[in-house]
């Protein structure tokens, strides 16, 4: 009998940028360390990606820079466009209707209502034109809340909670340190309480004690508020702090899968040996 | 030179070719198919510079015809330059009747205003629009706010009217205040004055706008749904003159005028020329009405005390 109990689940997601002939996903992936077509020289950026996320749980998705980490996350978000698979959201229509065909009008509410996310750079997420705050309040406003009092009232509780000074709230993002905009874009990302959160490499450019307290603030949010997570790092001790089970990916395909402790302490495919071997 | 009955007039008449004119409308009647939908058309040369009512005048000129009666306004006022050369122009290439009476007129075009007098069922208001993207200030480029337009994405437009009220305490659009129309496209009235979108709403007679430098058409038809964009808790507000009186008139209630003096000293004179004529010569004529303007009508009676602002007025 099947767990019904799924949020999100994953089959066959695949990403192909150039022309694909019909041996490209032979001849890419691990076994062959290229993720690039030796026929037609189309990049596999990933492909066939299948897992299911279960609701409050954290999964990690770790390998190494061109893996194909991130485009999973970002495919999931619809930043790009995949070029085939099927993704479904129990929220969303009792999880019958598949994310990745929808409209993007319907795209853009998934995204407004059901989905958040961090990316590694905050000029990604965030519109430096517009005032932390404002931020805040296109998730919102998006979501059908017209009332500047709740507006603000709503940003300045986000802030607070990501610990960034609601006196800066009115300042644009532009003027904020690094670890600052991460946060008002954490607190963007999770305005409208979805029950699925994307970061990807949210540490990545932040110094160590910054670093610790962001990872600090994101468990303890995802504690208060139970939402699922889908964590893209490069950095197995961010994977081992946040996350409940791990997704090992290279060249663009999943090597191993398992739960996080496991993978760190008794990795089983050579490429995840090597990656957590070589922690520091 | 070829003689013959072809070539006794130098140019059609309404100056435009035919089959252009058939184009106009054929894009006229696309835009008021889909309200406040931004048709492109072909924009053809004319004896003046694109952006110098150009649109406006394709429209009049594919729409007119030998009963017309034509009035032109700008800003307001009958006699003004642009007005005056236009309405020239207009006249000379179709022979019709021109007026500055508002009710006798059956195609009003303008410039920056709607009339201060109501309009009825059979008449056309053809407006001369500089910027018809109303997401301009927010997105610079066509393709995105096209696709903007398409998906109905007008995030960026809330947040920036929500970052001028946080920056300013208030909307701070003064004219061309965004609108929407028939609850899917946002508009651009082009720059008329907070005090005239209201008489957008529901109107009875037909609207047209051209961008003739911008090569758009668009239109709000008669009974059509067209709502400022606002806030639960920060609403849309027409101009407040503080209960100053037209000093030519003594009228209260219409769009005013600031007149500078020598020597510093301003004067106010009612906007529309051709409503403040009336106003001094015959009786009052009937203006438009819409809930704004009750509220100043009841507030100039002194029956009305005006509601305080929530958020301001805390």
């Amino acid at each position: 009998m099947e767990n019904r109990n799924w949020l999100l689940k994953v089959e066959g997601l695949t990403k192909i940028y150039g022309e694909p002939g019909k041996n490209t996903l032979h001849h890419t992936g691990p076994l062959y360390h290229t993720n690039q077509c030796p026929e037609t020289g189309a990049i596999v950026a990933c492909a066939d990606i299948n897992f299911t996320l279960y609701p409050g749980e954290v999964l990690g998705i770790v390998g190494e820079s061109g893996s194909g980490k991130s485009t999973v996350v970002k495919l999931l978000y619809f930043d790009f466009e995949a070029t085939s698979g099927n993704a479904w959201l129990n929220e969303y229509n009792h999880g019958k209707t598949n994310l990745l065909n929808e409209s993007n009008q319907r795209k853009r509410y998934l995204r407004h209502h059901k989905m958040g996310m961090v990316y590694q750079n905050p000029r990604d997420g965030l519109n430096f034109e517009f005032s932390s705050g404002g931020n805040i309040a296109e998730k919102l406003l998006m979501a059908g809340n017209f009332h500047v009092g709740n507006i603000r009232k709503r940003a300045s509780g986000l802030l607070t909670a990501t610990e960034v000074p609601v006196a800066r709230m009115d300042d644009t993002p532009l003027s904020f340190s690094g670890g600052m905009q991460q946060r008002v874009q954490i607190s963007k990302a999770i305005a409208n309480n979805p029950p699925l959160l994307f970061l990807d490499e949210v540490t990545t450019g932040l110094d160590v004690s910054v670093q610790a307290k962001v990872l600090d603030m994101i468990r303890r949010l995802q504690q208060e508020l139970n939402i699922a997570m889908i964590v893209v790092s490069h950095d197995l001790s961010v994977i081992r702090m946040l996350t409940d089970r791990t997704i090992v990916m290279k060249d663009g395909r999943i090597v191993e899968k398992g739960l996080t402790d496991q993978i760190l302490q008794d990795p089983q495919n050579t490429y995840t040996q090597l990656l957590v071997s070589s922690l520091l | 030179m070829v003689e013959g009955k072809k070539f006794i007039n130098k140019f059609n008449y309404a100056f435009i070719d035919e089959s252009t004119k058939k184009e106009i409308r054929r894009k006229l009647l696309k835009a008021i198919c889909i309200p406040g939908y931004q048709v492109p058309y072909s924009s053809p040369e004319m004896p003046i510079a694109r952006g110098w009512g150009t649109g406006g005048l394709h429209v009049t000129l594919a729409i007119i015809g030998k009963n017309d009666i034509f009035k032109i306004i700008d800003q307001g006022s009958d006699a003004s330059v642009n007005a005056c050369n236009l309405r020239d122009f207009v006249q000379s290439t179709t022979d019709c009747e021109t007026t500055f009476e508002t009710q006798k007129a059956t195609i009003i075009q303008t410039r920056h205003r709607i009339t201060e007098e109501v309009l009825h069922e059979n008449q056309i208001m053809v407006f001369q629009v500089p910027q018809p993207e109303p997401l301009r200030g927010v997105e610079r480029y066509e393709r995105k706010t096209r696709q903007m337009h398409a998906e109905a994405n007008y995030a960026k437009m809330w947040v920036s009217l929500y970052e001028s009220y946080v920056k300013y305490g208030d909307i701070m659009r003064g004219a061309g205040y965004p609108v929407k129309v028939n609850q899917r496209y946002i508009m651009s009235p082009s720059p008329i004055p907070r005090w005239d979108i209201p008489n957008l709403n529901h109107a009875k007679c037909l609207y047209l706008f051209g961008a003739g430098r911008e090569k758009r058409l668009y239109a709000v038809p008669p009974f059509t749904n067209v709502e400022p964009l606002e806030f639960e808790d920060v609403k849309f507000k027409i101009e407040d003159f503080n209960g100053i009186a037209c000093d030519l008139s003594g009228e209260k209630v219409a769009f005013l005028d600031e007149l500078y003096h020598a020597g510093g000293s301003t004067s106010h004179v009612v906007n529309d020329s051709d409503f403040l004529d009336k106003l001094i010569h015959e009786k009052r004529p009937y203006q438009w009405s819409n809930k704004y303007l009750q509220e100043k009508i009841q507030e100039k009676e002194g029956e009305f005390t005006p509601k305080k602002d929530v958020i301001n007025g805390k």
